[in-house]
């Protein structure tokens, strides 16, 4: 059977997105390219609307645009930008992320919940950032969401996979896509994120601040479908604790 | 009529409930540059900074260590911004001043051309600024109530965000609700600059004028972002007093601020002392080495704000602070009044030392594999 990922509908055979804030423009192609990748974000702030250098030209045809929401400061900010997305005609896929806080720019769960529950039900494909907090993505199920998007570690920090057991939860109990959205600082910590089991992972920062950022690419590719396969394939048993007791704990029972 | 102390308020000064003033003037009561080497070492080691480690990294023996303290101040600004610069320009659009400030051009008392420009001028500069492809301005007056009305800035401000999507305002301090009138009429961004944090230099340096009131004009950020502004610049004008104390008096004045309001957009200036009509270097000059310093720090401290390098600087040492610590830089640049459609109406407020355009910054910023970012911020 194919292995896909299906978001909204959609099918997608790579599980690497790409997050666009940090490029030189001229990048993104290669990027793209090397990385295999099938979606990119776009910041809607960052397109330029009539100005000298548009994104939207780097993006090759026939990647799904992630259009996102930052610069959002609550939900009704959220929705705005989402429905001026859509009118510019940047499709119904929106990466939903309300930050008020400048300092660590962690996500805002409960104002993240009420834009996707408009968005949702105006017909968006809503992948809402979140911190990974189990309650608050089970009201994310709920408001109409299409995916969950936990951050491993807080956004540029390159720190890897930080909330590994709360991401962990979320895969365990959440009937969505699970796609790790921030703080995956190298192509181990994709890999090992894939290996938990979430559907896909999301970067941006560790590949623009890369000497070669071409070659970083083709290796996220690659540690993010060696993670899927380590996945599909099952882990053997690993002990995690210590070794068994050789003999027998329950020999005593006689019947 | 004039203050006699620097402390005190005029009648329409609001004064609001705030302890951060009294924090910062706390801390740098007891500031002292006495640090060790080890101690600027240990300060690069640590994820996030204390103030205390913040002063070390202002300190004199940290001058001795640039190059350690530059590659973490890089890999900040790598982190957090990746390869992007933000451009911008400002516009003056009037140079009246109530103000006796001893270091300043626009001085109420120095004899230079003043003008303030009408709408329709304010609209051709506007127009012309745009077509070169620039999306954030800066609108900059002097600081004269009386002439240049709030109302006349709000007016200003309704014309500029036809053309641009994002407008900050460099004026004199407001009240809340007069903050509150200017975002509504599209303003995002505050910057105002104390210029000097220490009480004795800022008495000896503002002689009359509204802005003698050291407290209004400190508490201006906060008003500024009570009143919905999102966001807020910091700066002291380096070389005034003692710039390493101004200098860490401004990190702390942002770090307070953003604790209090999480929400607020940081962002810093450090523009030192240069030649203007008026003064020619008769202050304490900070050399190249110790400005970048003070940009480092503002970087490694508060890893997340935005700097800014100003065109008083020369081309190469704002092409290779931006991207070390600098984020932000202004391009196409004119300091006198009105000028970019037209012949400027009023003197300059300083002399710059970088004229190029908007065309020549973006090859450079191109050349240096950093990306010119023209908007960031979408108007909902």
């Amino acid at each position: 059977m194919k292995d896909v990922l299906n978001l909204g509908g959609r099918e997608f055979t790579s599980r690497f997105i790409l997050g666009s804030g940090k490029f030189s423009l001229e990048m993104t192609k290669v990027v793209i390219e090397n990385g295999g990748v099938e979606m990119a974000t776009l910041a809607l702030r960052r397109a330029n609307t009539g100005g000298s250098e548009n994104i939207l030209d780097y993006i090759p045809q026939g990647i799904t645009l992630l259009p996102n929401t930052s610069g959002a400061r609550n939900a009704e900010e959220a929705v705005r930008i989402a429905r001026l997305s859509r009118e510019l005609g940047c499709g119904d896929f929106v990466k939903i992320e309300v930050i008020n806080d400048s300092k660590y720019l962690l996500p805002d769960n409960y104002e993240t919940i009420k834009a996707t529950e408009t968005l949702a039900k105006e017909g968006f494909i809503v992948m809402p950032y979140m911190y990974p907090d189990l309650i608050a993505a089970r009201h994310l199920v709920n408001a109409g969401a299409a995916a969950v998007m936990p951050l491993g570690a807080p956004i540029g920090t390159n720190k890897g996979l930080l909330t590994k057991d709360f991401i962990k939860i979320l895969v365990d109990e959440i009937d969505l896509p699970i796609i790790v959205d921030a703080g995956i600082g190298r192509p181990s910590q994709a890999c090992e994120a894939m290996e938990l089991g979430v559907a896909a992972v999301m970067a941006n920062t560790a590949i623009a601040t890369a000497s070669d950022v071409g070659l970083m690419a083709s290796a996220f590719k690659s540690a993010v479908e060696s993670g899927r396969k380590a996945w599909l394939a099952g882990f053997g048993r690993v002990l995690e604790h210590e070794a068994e007791a050789s003999s027998p704990l329950t020999g005593f029972l006689e019947g | 009529m004039n203050m006699k102390t620097v402390m005190e308020h005029l009648d329409f000064m609001e004064v609001i409930e705030s302890d951060i003033m009294d924090k910062v003037l706390r801390q740098i009561r007891d500031y002292s540059g006495d640090f060790t080497a080890s101690d600027v070492k240990d300060a690069l080691n640590k994820n996030s900074l204390t103030i205390y480690d913040y002063a070390a990294l202002l300190s004199p023996i940290a001058e001795n260590l640039s190059e350690e303290i530059a590659q973490r101040s890089r890999a900040e600004t790598r982190k957090h911004f990746g390869n992007s610069v933000s451009l911008y320009t400002p516009l003056y659009i009037s140079n009246y001043c109530e103000n006796q400030c001893v270091y300043c051009g626009f001085n109420c008392k120095n004899d230079i051309v003043r003008g303030k420009l009408s709408s329709d001028e304010i609209e051709k500069e506007l127009r012309s600024i745009s077509q070169t492809g620039l999306e954030e301005l800066l609108l900059l007056t002097g600081e004269s109530r009386k002439i240049s009305s709030v109302e006349y800035i709000g007016e200003a401000v309704k014309l500029a965000v036809k053309y641009f999507t994002t407008v900050g305002i460099e004026i004199y301090p407001l009240n809340t609700d007069e903050y509150e009138y200017l975002r509504k009429c599209g303003a995002d961004f505050v910057s105002i600059y104390q210029e000097s944090y220490d009480i004795e230099t800022y008495d000896k340096c503002h002689l009359s004028g509204a802005k003698r009131s050291y407290p209004y004009r400190f508490n201006s950020q906060e008003r500024a972002v009570k009143g919905g502004m999102r966001g807020v610049s910091f700066g002291s004008l380096l070389g005034l007093g003692d710039f390493r104390k101004d200098a860490f008096a401004t990190g702390l004045h942002a770090y307070y601020l953003q604790q209090k309001y999480p929400h607020a957009e940081i962002s810093f200036s450090a523009p030192r002392i240069r030649a203007h009509i008026g003064n020619v270097n008769e202050y304490g000059l900070v050399s190249e080495r110790q400005l970048l310093q003070v940009f480092m720090a503002y970087r490694i401290f508060m890893p997340f704000a935005s700097i800014v390098i100003s065109t008083r600087e020369r081309p190469g040492f704002r092409d290779n602070v931006i991207g070390l610590a600098a984020t932000k830089m202004s391009a196409s640049v004119k300091v006198g009044v009105g000028g970019h459609s037209a012949t400027q109406k009023g003197d300059e407020q300083f002399l710059i030392s970088d004229s190029r355009s908007t065309t020549e910054i973006h090859e450079m910023l191109h050349d240096r594999g950093l990306q010119a970012v023209y908007t960031d911020y979408i108007r909902v």
